[in-house]
């Protein structure tokens, strides 16, 4: 067995590990982390790809190199939207029982 | 090969913890290890430029983003409930996750070797692009449009982001605001700091073109360059209605757009450079771009208004 094969199985019980993290968590904000979680081991999922495609002097493909690097920065942006709508449903939850008392004397 | 195998025990590790850690700070904690181990994958897995996006971005931004919001939350979370159902729905969870993981580990077992690879015309092409970094030539040239869209993509989370903010806040202060203390140990460890941060961050986005780097990490550590500052109080966010703001937000997409239509004329498509300038235009779009992604990512971690443009 490769090394690349020991991180390509590496990959696959993170994956199962996030997934199993983002269905038992209840607080949105371990979601998000699972999500990454997840997201981590898709990425390198595609990582081992690229490695096993070493050729022409490379050590790994470059073009899914890229496209892990975009998907890095994607999954950042992602994530600062998820938290900032979590920050605003908390902001917004601290508010609602006042507002519901006094529209309700 | 024990190298790796120790490695991969390590990853693992860190990420059970994440997941089962009791509190969501000591996770984020857990996270951002993941992130740096990963980083290390990576370069075992020879792609130096994903390592550094992975400990830049996967690791640092994010992390640090979790982690400011982890706080912000804490108390706030909600309490376990139903002891029994919870573990028979556990159960359920881990049979399922499990299943997924061995579905993927055959896929990987089963990879043919060597694997299908576009590495042979990666190179073969690359004298054309003027450049020396096979992972740089795919952004800028072959899959330009991809870093393109991503580009617009960071700019539409941020308006997402944005989108968020109070009524009353609205073309605001994003963050709370800090005073810095002129005796405090961080204000001066970020003095020390920033100003080398702030050349890496441009050499790294430099060197790109021949060498692992380029402009989205590059662009990351001047963003976290910002981001250091604004923590130790010694800068504040801008107001997010300023038009210089803006104007730096949409120069680098504004600037690709226009290369790539201008690549009608000169070369006959969308995004394709004539030979004799590729890397002149290339580096044309890098520096607007960079500056963009920076001033974004550290906009996006700064969070939506939280201060009326007056304060």
């Amino acid at each position: 067995m490769s090394g690349a094969t020991v991180y390509g199985l590496c990959s696959a019980a993170l994956v199962g590990l996030g997934l199993f993290g983002l269905i038992v968590h209840p607080e949105p904000l371990r979601k998000i982390l699972a999500f990454n979680l997840i997201g981590g081991g898709v990425f390198l999922l595609f990582g081992v790809v690229a490695r096993k495609g070493a050729a022409a002097g490379f050590g790994g493909d470059p073009v899914p190199q890229a496209l892990v690097i975009t998907g890095l920065v994607v999954a950042f942006a992602a994530t600062a939207l998820a938290v900032g709508l979590l920050i605003r449903l908390s902001q917004e939850a601290d508010v609602q029982p006042r507002s519901r008392m006094d529209s309700q004397p | 090969m024990a190298l790796d195998v120790g490695l991969v025990l390590f990853v693992l590790g860190v990420a059970v913890w994440t997941v089962a850690a009791r509190d969501a700070f000591s996770a984020v904690i857990g996270f951002v290890v993941y992130g740096l181990l990963l980083a290390l994958v990576w370069m075992r897995l020879a792609a130096p430029d994903v390592a550094l996006t992975e400990a830049a971005i996967g690791s640092g931004l994010t992390g640090g983003l979790l982690l400011g919001t982890s706080t912000r939350l804490r108390g706030t979370e909600t309490p376990a409930t139903g002891k029994k159902s919870v573990t028979g729905l556990r159960l359920a969870a881990a049979l399922l996750c499990s299943l997924a993981s061995i579905g993927l580990a055959m896929i990987v077992l089963l990879l043919p070797e060597p694997a299908p690879t576009l590495a042979p015309q990666a190179a073969a092409n690359m004298a054309a692009t003027g450049l020396g970094n096979p992972v740089t030539a795919v952004l800028m040239a072959y899959r330009a449009i991809d870093t393109l869209f991503e580009t617009v993509v960071l700019l539409l989370a941020l308006l997402g982001v944005w989108s968020l903010t109070p009524d009353r806040f609205w073309g605001g202060l994003p963050g709370r605001g800090r005073n810095a203390d002129p005796e405090g140990v961080l204000t001066f460890a970020v003095q020390l700091l920033v100003p080398v941060g702030i050349l890496i961050g441009v050499h790294i986005f430099w060197v790109g073109s021949v060498a692992p780097g380029g402009e989205f990490q590059g662009a990351t550590i001047l963003a976290a360059m910002w981001i250091l500052a604004a923590m130790a109080g010694l800068v504040d966010a801008p107001r997010v209605s300023r038009r210089g703001l803006r104007l730096m937000l949409v120069a680098g997409p504004a600037v690709f757009f226009a290369i790539g239509l201008a690549g009608f004329a000169m070369a006959g498509a969308f995004l394709a450079y004539p030979e004799a300038h590729a890397k002149l235009l290339i580096l044309t779009i890098e520096v607007p771009v960079t500056l963009s992604i920076a001033v974004t990512l550290a906009l996006l971690v700064a969070g939506p208004p939280e201060r009326t443009p007056q304060q």
